[in-house]
């Protein structure tokens, strides 16, 4: 067997109509004037655009018909956020997604549908997963008491601001459990806005300790482990898909100034120093793409297999690497201008920088990926 | 869409697996050409012929072309399933590639009866080599420049000029050839014409190009007064550009019109990670060493790229942005993958990358040394890869000129 592996890659007629659709809706609602004026804002995403999509139902799209979702499985929401990302449309849909994929693997066949059903109908949430700056470590420092109390600290829980519910990942006697915890249990003086370098995205540290949760808003067992490392992994898929959009608009903002920049008599387009790298964004880009499409295809409710595994972590991998680049580039290119705020570079190359270590940046993935492939 | 039913294309894949494997040629004890670029010596070439007799006496090279040609007039989609199966079991190239894939599926397709007789069955057996003049030593990338002139005599036309990267030049019986008839031409490309010329003339004389791997496999070929008849033209003066661009369109293969059989053997990434497994850095594996492993993560993905590149182009709902992106970078992104890939492989034998052909301790013989400096060839023949990122950067992203 071939360490190329699975070559799968389908596109089903929903998948390309929701693609479509989101293009449409987040070019529309989400133009570039618009992106700066929420990047100061406190929310830094627009409450009105949010109720269209909950309208849409997006936050429920990859959520099973029981729950009120559209049952679609998560792979329309890779469309979606690739979408998301081409307009650097921000707010809390990536974070609900992937906290309504935690509570849905983690409670297979079990309640927590309450909650499930709360996010199909539009209640954002977000997960509280990180307990320090190291994507890679299996431990779990934030502890779930006997007492049913929580102690310990989450950082950088995306769009916490917004969510209405939270799904802390912690530690009972050492084994990971999920409290589900509403916003109002978490006082605000215990919360921390922080300052990101993709200035589109909210996050904040968050100290759990003292949270009293609920007997039935814990959900423990096996399912647990396996929905986390799904979610993990599904994170970085969602991110690259994201990535993938960002790094198209960013290279079209590019080439559009090298049409249009004139030096030395003249356009700074026809110096092949600056069209072979962008020849090279453009096909790393395509391999992007390919790859997002790829996972896209292999996923579904059921537990990642390993096809899957190595397909979400190729995504990510390459995703990061390409908005690197085109990120870098677009600021060195727009020369001077590239320099400032006021040019769109800046979105693009901060984003990047954010956007490649969350879920694990591109040697987390590599290293692991080495264990998929090269140890059989 | 092939009318053949899943059953029988399973009953013939059986078939000519069984046959492949029964008569894959042992190793003849010295290196065979991965490309048939690479036929560098009288013994690959002879090997090679009885080679290519052998899959077509058996009847798995040229099913699709007419029986009275030398073909078995079947569905194309059996001669497809040949070449996968020879692909599969490792069996040496089918070498004679320009006839094969481009000058018998062009004569197939707009030649004359007289062209089909005489030419076509030769090309299948492998006893008539040949050849293919485009490419100038003055315009290497640009066609369209072509300078060799051909100049009408009464029932003759006169060559005059050079060719350059004839493959196996010096073993041709015939070329397929792109020469200018008209140099006053208003268009430059309106003044070239196609020929199916003889090599065996007064006049034409092939000189072997030593290539960087030491080896032979191609010539510059020189053109002396030489006199070849009138009938040689294909098509009429002034059709030439659109005669060669023609020829281009069958090297997809057999649905395509080409004869089938392998052009070249694949070097899979899987090869160099068998190669690797015995190798040591630091007193353990090399396969062990965490710089090693993301290099070859990074090495596996590279290749895994182009194969789902290829996927997603039949895809149109998500070729949207750019929507001959995918096909018009494929060489570039295949080719350059592939030399980097040789290239690690040498990187990583320690000492023994330092090694050649011909040393009698080198890994395979100098396996990875010939095929990373043969790589080459696809980097830079067919436009080299800044050529084609100039094509890229021009007609998908639009920059000027």
């Amino acid at each position: 067997m071939s360490v190329i592996g699975n070559t799968a890659l389908d596109f089903t007629d929903d998948q390309a109509m929701i693609l479509d659709v989101a293009r449409g809706f987040c070019a529309d609602r989400s133009p570039l004037e618009r992106v700066r004026d929420l990047l100061e804002s406190d929310l830094g995403y627009d409450p009105a655009v949010w109720g269209e999509m909950v309208d849409m139902g997006w936050p429920g799209m990859a959520l099973p018909e029981a729950v009120g979702g559209s049952g679609l499985g998560v792979s329309v929401a890779v469309p979606v956020c690739e979408a998301l990302g081409r307009s650097l449309l921000g707010g809390p849909l990536l974070a609900t997604l992937l906290a309504g994929q935690l509570l849905l693997r983690a409670s297979a066949g079990r309640d927590g549908s309450a909650v499930l059903a709360a996010i199909a109908a539009g209640a954002p949430a977000t997960i509280a997963l990180l307990d320090s700056a190291d994507w890679g470590t299996e431990q779990i420092r934030c502890e779930l008491g006997s007492d049913g109390v929580l102690r310990g600290v989450k950082q950088q829980v995306m769009e916490a601001a917004a969510a209405e519910w939270l799904v802390v990942v912690a530690q009972e006697q050492g084994e990971p459990v999920l409290a589900v915890v509403p916003a109002a249990a978490v006082a605000p003086a215990a919360r921390r806005d922080h300052v990101l370098i993709d200035a589109t995205r909210r996050a904040q540290t968050i100290d759990f300790s003292g949270v009293q949760v609920a007997g039935d808003a814990v959900l423990r067992g096996p399912d647990v482990a396996r929905a986390l490392r799904d979610v993990r992994l599904l994170g970085g898929l969602l991110l690259a898909a994201e990535a993938a959009g960002s790094a198209a608009s960013c290279l079209d903002t590019t080439v559009e100034y090298l049409k249009t920049r004139t030096q030395f008599g003249k356009l700074i387009g026809s110096y092949q120093a600056l069209k072979h790298p962008c020849v090279e964004i453009l096909m790393a880009l395509d391999a992007t793409r390919s790859f997002v499409y790829h996972a896209a295809t292999l996923v579904d409710d059921a537990p990642l297999d390993g096809d899957a595994e190595i397909a979400c972590r190729m995504a990510k991998a390459q995703a990061t690497e390409t908005l690197k680049y085109a990120g870098d580039r677009a600021v060195q290119f727009h020369g001077g201008m590239g320099f400032t705020w006021e040019c769109d570079a800046q979105l693009y190359v901060r984003r990047a920088q954010w956007v490649q270590q969350a879920f694990g940046d591109a040697q987390h993935h590599r290293k692991r990926l080495a264990r998929l492939l090269l140890d059989r | 869409m092939s009318q053949v039913s899943d059953r029988e294309k399973a009953e013939f894949r059986q078939q000519v697996g069984a046959w492949m494997q029964a008569n894959r040629p042992a190793d003849p004890g010295f290196l065979l050409p991965q490309s048939f670029m690479e036929v560098g010596s009288e013994q690959q070439l002879e090997f090679l012929r009885e080679w290519q007799h052998k899959v077509w006496s058996a009847g798995y090279l040229g099913m699709a072309w007419p029986r009275q040609y030398g073909g078995q007039g079947v569905d194309p989609v059996y001669q497809s399933i040949a070449d996968q199966e020879m692909r599969r079991h490792g069996v040496p190239i089918c070498f004679n590639v320009i006839g094969l894939g481009w000058a018998g599926p062009l004569i197939n397709d707009i030649g004359t009866e007289a062209e089909k007789a005489r030419y076509l069955k030769g090309i299948l057996s492998g006893e008539d080599i040949w050849c293919q003049g485009f490419s100038e030593p003055d315009h290497g990338s640009d066609l369209g420049s072509a300078q060799l002139r051909a100049r009408r005599e009464g029932d003759e036309y006169v060559l005059n000029g050079t060719k350059i990267w004839t493959t196996m030049g010096n073993f041709a019986k015939y070329m397929i050839l792109l020469a200018r008839t008209n140099p006053q031409a208003e268009r430059k490309y309106d003044g070239l014409s196609f020929f199916l010329a003889p090599m065996q003339v007064p006049g034409i004389d092939p000189r072997p190009i030593r290539k960087l791997t030491g080896e032979y496999g191609f010539t510059e070929t020189f053109f002396t007064d030489a006199r070849i008849p009138a009938s040689c033209l294909m098509g009429e003066e002034g059709q030439g550009w659109k005669i060669a661009m023609r020829t281009l369109q069958y090297e997809r293969g057999a649905e395509a019109g080409a004869a089938g059989g392998l052009a070249f053997v694949r070097i899979a990434i899987d090869d160099m990670i068998a190669e690797l497994a015995d190798v040591e850095r630091d007193g353990e594996p090399a396969l062990q060493d965490p710089a090693v492993r993301d290099q070859l993560v990074q090495m596996i993905m590279e290749e895994k790229a182009v194969v789902l590149c290829d996927r997603r182009a039949a895809i149109p709902a998500l070729t949207t942005d750019y929507p001959f992106s995918l096909p018009l970078s494929n060489k570039l992104r295949f080719t350059e993958s592939t030399r980097r890939m040789r290239q690690m492989a040498i990187n990583l034998q320690g000492a023994d990358g330092g090694l050649y052909v011909g040393d009698a301790a080198a890994r395979q013989g100098g396996f990875w040394q010939r095929a990373y400096l043969n790589s080459f060839s696809a980097t830079i023949g067919g436009g080299t890869s800044q050529v084609q990122a100039n094509i890229i950067a021009e007609h998908i992203l639009g920059l000027p000129k």
